[in-house]
């Protein structure tokens, strides 16, 4: 196995893992917002409780996420040195930004949200609720304006310096605001505000199913609910704004979302099917003829660029970035449908007495990240073979003086530790689970009102 | 003072400064806290010492994680070479930080003692060598590193070379500086049984301290000449290791008589002082090549574009103060002896 493979497989897996937890901290942290803002609102102790109980699931997913996510914040230095030289000046930037800008507001005003309790007053604790949410929101922002800038980058000029070609900033806003980062943030954000509402939802749902914290847990499941509903409908729009946006400044990323090849025909949209690439098709497919045309340009009948309008070379892997992008979609369709359900059965009133609907909501939570996974698969091979499209290849942006045995050894490591984390992390939200909220008596316990 | 010329590099290489100074501080006491875990025995003493850490700790260690953030934006050949250079040492330091953040999380989720007790040892262990591994860096970067000069500036050694005598002499200072730290902190934060045992703890803490600070003077005179070669030739500036000495001086003094807080502050003075006497060794080099001087990676040729310092500057111009007032608002509010109640680790 070669040094790049390797590096390229450990930014995957501890990228892949790291992102289990942000995504729950964003949505968890909207979530919290709503259910404290609910009970400065109304005084309702059963809402304090409520928060009480998410703040520690919260907690528990924080410690995880910051640290892995410490990881990801050198490993560009130690696995992808030439990268780091080549982009540091445009890339470095939004990294440092997201420190100062979103990790210290989120860890500072965390341990108020944990540890504040008895420390400050309600309203004093609702504004680190609401600090510690937009500190997970800023943090995406950043995180999104640089990955955003790999795939659509802007606002910078190539120079020389010390015998070396680097990128430089040349216009700052321009690479905030590069053609992909909208859609991005949008899209991601909205999947994170799912992965909250279905955690919220599958807890709740066991309770009900188990008949503990009925109160508490219908009372969760209708606040989630907004939060799902809003988002999973929304992501339609993110969806296709992105996939518009991938249209026009990365054709091959789109070609190989679908399969495309022909250098110059109508697209049709797969529901499914298999990438034979070495035939150049699609087998065992459901089309829409026409579909990815119509969505494209408007017109069925107009032309869509294909892989092959690209030297072999400079086209990405085909058959993983379509069925990445193809579980991706429905996922998010299924999401759709399972918000949608859950609003019918809650008028009808009997989402709390469907069994076989509240085993679904159970399982619900894997929906959201499988969605996750599979969309940063596809947008991330999707560029391939380029660290930043057009610009610098993969293969060119790895350490120099890092062997393959090194990358080996390390991600041996890491890989034993993250196993190691993920089955603690599910031993111990299982046990918050199982001891679930406080009871109604020791109500008055939390806030020195 | 003509040592310093106030450019747009400077003043990154003091910010980047600035900011590991801040992470020493802060970070620098919850991992002390962890190199002193396992001497007390009785539980609730452990889960003191976690508590008087629990709500800042993550908050310290964003400290170390903007000071990577601003390296990569301002010094990107520095942040590359360094740790593509230290691979190994630094995968180990990130996998000790993560066991770190998962004992402190995890420990007290249990009441099993096999349970706690392997944790505390977690604790310990991630924190004296990340105090170690952090100190060897550091002195490596000090007394110099092969490096092979433009365009990549990469390192020439290997893991094993950077296990030279210098850097750990730097790395066991690094860990009786954070153990003293953390020792003193925790008297302000404990009281009764617990607050005096651990003021006998740190008797011997500023002893192995001093000792060590005598043992990396001494080589830093000897061995790395160009460490102090500035206050040779400026020698006004010999009031910088006056007062390092004078505010290590002061550490006994106010323990002896009881003013903890005057301790810590004189501790957190101390390490800005150390810092400082770093900062004048190296500047304008951020990394010393060794054999070849000319190699050596300077807040010039290291640096990203004027504007991009520029707009960084700004940046931080406007995130530092809020930063620094949360931070203070912070620890303000969780001021004062730890108590262990509902919502405790």
């Amino acid at each position: 196995m070669d040094a790049v493979f390797l590096a390229r497989l450990q930014f995957a897996l501890t990228i892949a893992f790291h992102y289990i937890f942000p995504t729950i901290n964003i949505g968890l942290g909207l979530i919290l917002v709503l259910m404290e803002g609910m009970y400065l609102k109304t005084r309702n102790p059963l809402y304090l409780r409520m928060t009480q109980f998410w703040v520690k699931v919260f907690g528990l997913c924080f410690a995880i996420g910051v640290a892995t996510g410490i990881v990801m914040e050198f490993q560009f230095g130690t696995n992808w040195a030439h990268y780091s030289r080549y982009v540091g000046d445009v890339f470095g930037s939004a990294l440092a930004a997201e420190g100062i800008f979103a990790f210290f507001l989120e860890s500072g005003f965390l341990a108020l949200l944990l540890f504040g309790w008895n420390k400050v007053s309600p309203r004093m604790h609702f504004f680190s609720t609401l600090m510690v949410c937009s500190g997970a929101h800023f943090s995406a922002i950043w995180i999104i304006v640089a990955n955003s800038w790999q795939q659509t980058p802007d606002g910078f000029k190539l120079q020389q310096i010390n015998g070396m070609t680097r990128a430089v900033t040349d216009d700052f806003w321009a690479v905030v605001f590069n053609p992909s980062m909208l859609p991005r943030l949008t899209h991601a954000v909205l999947g994170c505000w799912q992965a909250g509402a279905c955690l919220v939802f599958s807890v709740s749902a066991y309770y009900l199913l188990r008949k503990r914290h009925v109160e508490f847990a219908r009372a969760s499941i209708r606040i989630a609910m907004i939060v799902g509903i809003a988002a999973s409908l929304l992501q339609l729009a993110t969806g296709h704004y992105h996939a518009m946006v991938v249209a026009e400044h990365q054709p091959a990323k789109l070609a190989a979302f679908e399969g495309h090849f022909a250098e110059n025909a109508a697209a049709p949209l797969y529901l499914w099917g298999w990438v034979d690439e070495d035939q150049q098709e699609v087998r065992f497919g459901m089309a829409l003829p026409g579909m990815l045309s119509l969505l494209v340009h408007g017109d069925a009948s107009k032309p869509v660029v294909g892989l092959n309008a690209f030297a072999e070379e400079d086209r990405p892997p085909v058959n993983i970035v379509f069925q990445a992008y193809h579980l991706m979609v429905a996922v998010g369709m299924a999401l759709i449908a399972l918000n949608c359900i859950n609003v019918v059965l809650l008028l009808l009133g009997r989402l709390w007495e469907t069994r076989i609907w509240l085993w679904a909501l159970v399982f619900s939570v894997l929906l959201p990240q499988i969605a996750s996974q599979t969309g940063w698969i596809a947008a991330e091979v999707g560029r391939q073979p380029w660290a930043v499209y057009g610009l610098l290849r993969t293969a060119d942006s790895v350490s120099e003086t890092v062997m393959a045995g090194e990358i080996l050894t390390s991600m041996i490591m890491f890989g034993v530790v993250y196993a190691l984390l993920f089955v603690m992390f599910i031993y111990l939200l299982n046990e918050k689970i199982q001891h679930g909220p406080n009871e109604a008596e020791s109500d008055t316990g939390g806030h020195r009102a | 003072m003509s040592f310093l010329v106030f450019d747009l590099n400077t003043i990154w290489f003091f910010l980047v400064g600035v900011l590991f100074t801040g992470y020493a501080m802060l970070d620098g006491f919850d991992l002390g806290a962890g190199i002193l875990h396992l001497l007390p025995k009785p539980d609730r003493d452990r889960r003191v010492i976690l508590n008087a850490i629990g709500p800042v700790w993550d908050g310290n260690e964003v400290w170390l994680v903007t000071g990577g953030g601003a390296l990569f934006a301002a010094f990107p050949m520095v942040y590359a070479t360094v740790f593509s250079g230290f691979y190994l040492a630094f995968m180990l330091l990130l996998i000790m930080l993560i066991f770190r953040a998962v004992a402190i999380e995890f420990r007290s989720k249990r009441e099993s003692q096999s349970w706690r007790r392997a944790w505390d040892v977690a604790f310990f262990v991630s924190s004296l060598v990340s105090s170690l591994l952090i100190g060897v860096a550091m002195g490596n970067i000090a007394c110099g590193i092969p490096l092979s000069g433009p365009p990549a500036y990469t390192y020439l050694g290997s893991f094993l070379s950077l296990l030279r005598p210098y850097p750990v002499i730097i790395g066991l200072l690094t860990v009786a500086l954070f153990g003293m730290h953390g020792g003193i902190y925790l008297v302000m934060k404990t009281e009764g049984e617990l607050h005096d045992l651990i003021r006998g703890w740190i008797r011997h803490a500023i002893i192995f301290f001093i000792v060590m600070f005598g043992i990396a003077t001494l080589a830093t005179l000897l061995y790395v000449e160009h460490m102090s070669a500035r206050l040779k030739e400026f020698p006004e500036l010999f009031i910088v290791p006056l007062l390092l000495v004078l505010a290590i001086a002061n550490i006994p003094r106010e323990y002896v008589h009881g003013r903890d807080f005057h301790a810590f502050l004189s501790s957190c003075a101390a390490m800005i002082l150390l810092m400082m006497l770093f900062a004048m060794g190296m500047y304008p080099n951020m990394v010393v090549s060794l054999p070849d001087p000319e190699n050596s990676l300077t807040i010039y040729n290291a640096s990203s574009s004027e504007g991009t310092l520029k707009t960084m500057l700004i940046i931080a111009l406007i995130g530092m103060p809020l930063v620094l007032s949360y931070t203070v608002s912070i620890y303000w509010v969780f001021r004062g002896k730890v108590k262990l109640e509902e919502h405790s680790y």
